[in-house]
Order: C-alpha cells, then sequence, then structure tokens
C-alpha cells in the first residue's frame, strides 16, 4: 500500500477511473486531481468563502448533498442546492436535523455515492454520534465544518472550540486558513479520503465569519474539469448495493461476545482507524505540500497555529519586525493526522512557542506540547473566544509580554 | 445483482461454505412466487438465529425474508436492538449504524440506488424494533413519511426495549409494569399505524406474526406499494415472551390471544387509492401469469 507518490509528475496516485477523460452530463470532463491543480490554468475570482464552497463543489462529482440550515454554513448549503437545480448533483435534500443529515449522508455512501454536507457549531455537537460511525463503517464522507460558538447562552460567532471534539472521531480534520485553502482542501480531501488505504471521512473546517463571509481572491481550476468520480468497488468495505455476492457477515455477533474476541475485535478495528489516517499521509503530503507550512521557522521565537489564527499572526509577525523582534511561523494544515514529527522538526531551534488560538480552551497549545520535547517552550496563547476577533496588536502584546518587553499596554 | 454473480468457479467450489452452494444451487432468487413455504428448503438468506429460544421474532424474519420479492435487489437497514443480533446471521446487505437513525439512512440509500441503478428496482426495506422506530427515532421515522421515501418501514413491535432487559416503550400498553416504568406505564400505546396514515404512508398494516400467510401478503404488498407509490408501515407483533413473563412454546399463543376479536393487534390495513390501484393490478397479473403457467404444464412435454 505505500506506493511512492511522486510518479512522472504525478503528486498522487493517478486516477484510474473508467470515465478519466470522459464528460459529464454537464460537458465537464473527468480528470485526474493532479492535472487539475497542476496543469490547468488556475485564474483568479473575488469570491465569499461560501461561493468557494460552491465552486469546489461545482468541480467534485458529488453525487449527493443533504443541507440543514445553520449560521454560518446555512448559505453554501443553499448554494449547493443551486448546483444540484443546476444537475451538477444526483441527489439533494433538506434533511430535519444534523444527526439526521448525517444518518442520511451515511446512508448515501454506504450506497457508493460520493457525499458532501456542511454544518457548524451546535450542529456538529448533535452530528457527533455519527462521526465514529462513519469512521468505523469507512464512509469518505466529507463535511465542511465552518466552525462558530457551541456555549450557551445561544452565540453565531466563530470559535474553533468543536473542532477539538473533532480530534478523536477517527476522521481525517483539516484546517483551511483561507478561501484559497477551503477550495484547495475541499477537492484534495475526497481524493485522499477516498483512498483505498484510507478511506475514512474527512472534516475540511474552516473558521466561521471570517472565511465563509469575506471576500477574497481565490484562484480556482476550469469550470469544465471535474473530479474523476468516487469508485464504490475500490472500498476496503463492501458497498451495500447487493451488488457484491451476499454472504453471512458474522457467524456471531461481536457484541454477544463477552469476552476476549469482542474485545480484541473492536480494539484491532480501533487502531485501524487510527492507522488508516496515518496512512493519509503520503497522499496529503504529496497533495497539500506538506502538512505544515514553514516561515522562517529557524528563529528563536515562533508562532504556530492554524486557520485564520494564522492570517492574524502573519500581520503581528510584520509589525513585530518593525521594531525589530523576528518571529517565525508554523501554520498548522491537517489536525488529524497531527503533523508530530514536523512540528517537531521545525520548533527544533525555538525557544518561545506561540499558540494563538481562537477557543477557551487552548487544545492546540495542548496538543503541541504534548508533542515536542522541553514543552515548557510552549505559551498558550493568546485566546480568543466565543466570536471575539484576534487583533494582530494582541498577538503582538502577548509575545512582548510574555518575552518581557516593555509596551505601552503592559508598562501602565 | 444477476444470478451470474452467485455462481462459483469449479476450481475453488470444494473450499466455499455449504451455504454459498445452497445459496447457488436452491436459491429462490428471481422466483416470483417465492413465500413463507420455502422457509424449510430454502436457507439462503437465513439458517441460525442468536434470539431467544421461542422468539416471535425469529419467525417473524424467516417470513419476511422469504416473501421479500427480490432479495437479490433488497437491502435492509437496522437499528440496535434484538434484530442487530440477526442480521449478521442474514445473507442480505445490511446496515446497522445508529439507534434510531434507520429511516434517515434508508433515505440516502434508497436515493443513491435509485440515482446508480436507474433501470433496477433496488428495494429498500428498513426492519427495527419499537424503540427505535417509536421513541429515539420516531423524528426521522415520520420525517421519511413526510418525504415521501420510496422504502418499507418494518417495526418489530413487542411492546418494550427487549435488548435491554424490558424497560418501558412507547408501544407499550398503558398500565404494564416495567423497568423505568415502576409504578405502571401512564399513558396510552401511540398509535402508530394512524401516525403512519396520517404521515402519508400508501400502503399502512397491523398484524401479528401468528399466520404466515397474512406476513407474507403484506411484506410483499409493502414493498412493491414502496417502489411504485410511497411509503410504507408494517407494524408485527412479535411479544418478547421473556419480559411478559411466558415460556417459550407460548409466543403463538400470546399472539393469537392479542389479534383476537377486541385485541390490541386485530390486524388492520390503510391502503390509500394509488396503492390499492397498484394492488389490484398487481392482483390480476399474477393471477393470469399463474393459470397460463399451469396451463402451459398440462401440455404434453413433447406436443
Amino acid at each position: 500500500m505505500n506506493k511512492q507518490v511522486d510518479q512522472k509528475g504525478k503528486r498522487i496516485i493517478a486516477s484510474k477511473h473508467v470515465k478519466l477523460g470522459t464528460k459529464n452530463r454537464k460537458g465537464q470532463t473527468y480528470t485526474d486531481i493532479n492535472d487539475i491543480f497542476y496543469k490547468a490554468e488556475q485564474t483568479p475570482n473575488f469570491l465569499t468563502g461560501s461561493e468557494v464552497i460552491k465552486e469546489a463543489i461545482r468541480r467534485a462529482s458529488v453525487g449527493t448533498s443533504v443541507a440543514y440550515p445553520i449560521t454560518p454554513q446555512s448559505e453554501a448549503a443553499a448554494l449547493i442546492g443551486e448546483l444540484y437545480a443546476e444537475d451538477y448533483l444526483d441527489e439533494y435534500f433538506r434533511g430535519e436535523s444534523e444527526f439526521a443529515v448525517m444518518g442520511q449522508c451515511a446512508g448515501a455512501a454506504f450506497g457508493g455515492h460520493r457525499v458532501f454536507t456542511t454544518t457548524a457549531g451546535p450542529g456538529t455537537l448533535r452530528a457527533m454520534e455519527n462521526f465514529p460511525m462513519w469512521a468505523g463503517s469507512r464512509l469518505p464522507i466529507q463535511v465542511c465544518v465552518t466552525c462558530r460558538g457551541i456555549n450557551s447562552p445561544l452565540s453565531i460567532q466563530p470559535d474553533t472550540l468543536e473542532m477539538h471534539y473533532l480530534l478523536e472521531t477517527g476522521m481525517l480534520v483539516w484546517h483551511a486558513e483561507t478561501a484559497q485553502d477551503l477550495y484547495d482542501f475541499i477537492l484534495k480531501g475526497f481524493i485522499v479520503a477516498e483512498q483505498p488505504d484510507v478511506h475514512v471521512p474527512i472534516a475540511v473546517c474552516c473558521d466561521g465569519f471570517f472565511v465563509t463571509h469575506t471576500k477574497d481572491t481565490v484562484e480556482l481550476s476550469p469550470e469544465d474539469l471535474c473530479l474523476t468520480p468516487y469508485n464504490p468497488y475500490e472500498s476496503p468495505v463492501t458497498c451495500m448495493d447487493m451488488e457484491i455476492a451476499p454472504y453471512r457477515m458474522m457467524r456471531d455477533p461481536f457484541v454477544m461476545k463477552s469476552n476476549y474476541i469482542n474485545y480484541s475485535t473492536h480494539a484491532s478495528w480501533q487502531q485501524e482507524i487510527k492507522a488508516a489516517v496515518e496512512r493519509s499521509r503520503k497522499h496529503t503530503i504529496a497533495l497539500l505540500d506538506g502538512l505544515i507550512d514553514e516561515h522562517n521557522s529557524d528563529r528563536e521565537i515562533l508562532i504556530v497555529t492554524s486557520g485564520t489564527a494564522v492570517s492574524q499572526s502573519r500581520e503581528a509577525i510584520r509589525l513585530l519586525e518593525e521594531e525589530g523582534i523576528k518571529v517565525g511561523l508554523v501554520k498548522i494544515k491537517t489536525v488529524r493526522p497531527f503533523p508530530y514529527e514536523e512540528i517537531k522538526q521545525a520548533t527544533k531551534h525555538a525557544k518561545h512557542i506561540f499558540v494563538p488560538e481562537f477557543n477557551v480552551a487552548g487544545w492546540m497549545a495542548r496538543e503541541i506540547k504534548s508533542t515536542i520535547p522541553d514543552n515548557e517552550r510552549v505559551y498558550c496563547g493568546p485566546h480568543v473566544a466565543g466570536g471575539m476577533t484576534m487583533p494582530s496588536e494582541v498577538i503582538v502584546e502577548e509575545i512582548k509580554t510574555h518575552l518581557g518587553i516593555k509596551t505601552a499596554q503592559n508598562s501602565r | 445483482m444477476s444470478r451470474e454473480k452467485i455462481q462459483i468457479c469449479e476450481d475453488l467450489a470444494d473450499i466455499m461454505p455449504p451455504e454459498y452452494h445452497k445459496l447457488v444451487e436452491s436459491a429462490t432468487y428471481g422466483d416470483q412466487d417465492r413465500g413463507w413455504k420455502d422457509i424449510g428448503s430454502s436457507t439462503e438468506l437465513i439458517e441460525q438465529h442468536s434470539l431467544c429460544a421461542g422468539c416471535p421474532e425469529s419467525i417473524a424474519f424467516r417470513y419476511i425474508l422469504a416473501s421479500l420479492p427480490a432479495p437479490e435487489d433488497t437491502v435492509f437497514v437496522g437499528s440496535t436492538g434484538c434484530t442487530s443480533l440477526v442480521f449478521p446471521h442474514v445473507a442480505v446487505h445490511n446496515i446497522h449504524s445508529l439507534f434510531g437513525n434507520q429511516n434517515a439512512i434508508a433515505s440516502g440509500l434508497k436515493r443513491t440506488l435509485k440515482s446508480r441503478f436507474p433501470d433496477v428496482e433496488k428495494d429498500v426495506v428498513v426492519l427495527a424494533g419499537d424503540g427505535a422506530t417509536v421513541d429515539i427515532g420516531l423524528d426521522m421515522t415520520m420525517q421519511s413519511w413526510f418525504r415521501q421515501e420510496k422504502f418499507t418501514t418494518i417495526c418489530f413491535d413487542n411492546e418494550l426495549y427487549a435488548n435491554t432487559g424490558g424497560q418501558e416503550s412507547g408501544l407499550m400498553q398503558k398500565g404494564f409494569v416495567a423497568k423505568m416504568a415502576p409504578k405502571g406505564k401512564n399513558f396510552e400505546k401511540v398509535r402508530l399505524p394512524e401516525i403512519a396514515r396520517e404521515a402519508g404512508c400508501a400502503y399502512v398494516a397491523l398484524l401479528t406474526v401468528s399466520k404466515p400467510n397474512r406476513v407474507e401478503q403484506v411484506i410483499k404488498n409493502a414493498v412493491l406499494v414502496a417502489r411504485e407509490v410511497g411509503p410504507t408501515f408494517v407494524q408485527l407483533y412479535t411479544p418478547c415472551i421473556l419480559e411478559i413473563g411466558k415460556q417459550s412454546m407460548e409466543g403463538l399463543d400470546e399472539m393469537k390471544d392479542s389479534e383476537s376479536i377486541g385485541g390490541r393487534f386485530v390486524q388492520k390495513e390503510y391502503i390509500s387509492d394509488e396503492a390499492q390501484k397498484l394492488l389490484d393490478s398487481i392482483k390480476v397479473e399474477t393471477k393470469e401469469r399463474k393459470k397460463a403457467a399451469k396451463e402451459a404444464a398440462k401440455k404434453p412435454v413433447n406436443a
């Protein structure tokens, strides 16, 4: 399974789908992911994040999408409905709750479709029981999570706490910084998640509003190229369509065996899901140019984070640079699989590691702390939560305060 | 799935399990007149079960599987409960995912199969207990009916949570003392057949599994109406003899008592006009086909 990935100019194993090179009913040509991103000309478009989700799905050969309204993903989910009305998708409907929607997505994936859905905040938590089920059933469904607060009293503002709940579901969890990331991650995410040696669901996360509701310039691949379709017969488990000779799956259901066989079967399956997530690395590294991005990571002061906290950090670094304080940056693109080794290497020279986050828990800082040696170097912050923005000046202030550099604020 | 797909490569015949040989040699696939009378000779879909001795659910499983119009193109969706202990023994593709989400799974599945196989009728059948159908899953059960999803929902009604040890359920009778209803259940048995009718089911049936020919007819009706008209619902009384304090040989009597005049399970059907029209036409076709077959059989072989 561990084939070389960078062969003949292909970053990932090229598609061998029978429909490769043929046209779909919309006149789009089924094209290998390598050619879509690395051969075809990309053209700039000025779009909101929600519109970018629509444009990615237009090119994704999705079979089924199920929608449910919840801010801030409602617009994207409705735009996918427009694609359905234009005949880009086979099936689309509104479910009755996120719990039901994720079940409907599972049904479609069990039946052999490529499936996409979107959710956010409380919706992610209402759907939660489904995510480990998707992973355990090896359904490569993609859910785009436009993160928002999950606390009570009601909040609809951006907050990345819900991502923490996704970490041990057995899904791939990627975190987009920008609308461009979102476009790339959605299309590439399908291909990585559907590899036969991976074949687990994927959550492509972005920060609600900051990414979904702001306009940005995004390089899009040509509209007349689309991903090759999902092939359900390359799945490591049976597609539930009665097209494969039936068999009795188990002579005794494991659940009835309160003994070693029961435990060891479930334990080994859980390990296999974890292993499948790890096996996605080689495909992801090839398609995303690594699980992390590094800028001046040899510096003594580093910011390590993901999502729009990265964008705010870039500006903070510029401000600090003006004062002669040199700070490097590590952007984490995939939270599952977590780039343990990459972060260890990238932070080798750092004496101070700052982890700005849009949540009260500081879960990313904890992940990093558990990864690297001498983890007292990690400073958990700055944090904002409940939908607050994180001005670059706040990052600058916190870094300077922690380093004992006097500022107008901290010397008051 | 075409019959060719279940053939055995000659070189591998000796290592194939006996069940698979039976499947190839005597499967009732493609037989339009398959029915409950095949259960003695045709064991390709279910042979053993892992339920309590004498559990009426086990015989209900046999009748249902024997009555499917096209098992070679049927996918089952189950839920957590006693039924999920039987499905691993059933040689029809079946999905267990979570507790209560069976009609949501079936909605996505049926639409996908319809889109992937536009020229083949792929039947989707939900089979779940009363807890899954009426309590935890009622939202998804009813929403699938509102949306007119074209599949059959079968509820094994044993009037309690059997698999977890006999707790109160919505389909339990009022006054019944059970776990979690220590003073007796204080509200009426949920009238699910009426709810199903009002929620948009084209065909609804309530009965026990005491009479196999009735079960066969109802299952066939439900699956065929779901193909052409809309959602269908079948509620079968499969008493949990263990939890109502009966012996393993008393299940049949319990069902017969409950379906006699004034009982909770006197057979009833609600059939929409469109569904009735379809069933009438199927009846005429079947009669003509059987008559033609009978006449063909009468003719001398070398005529």
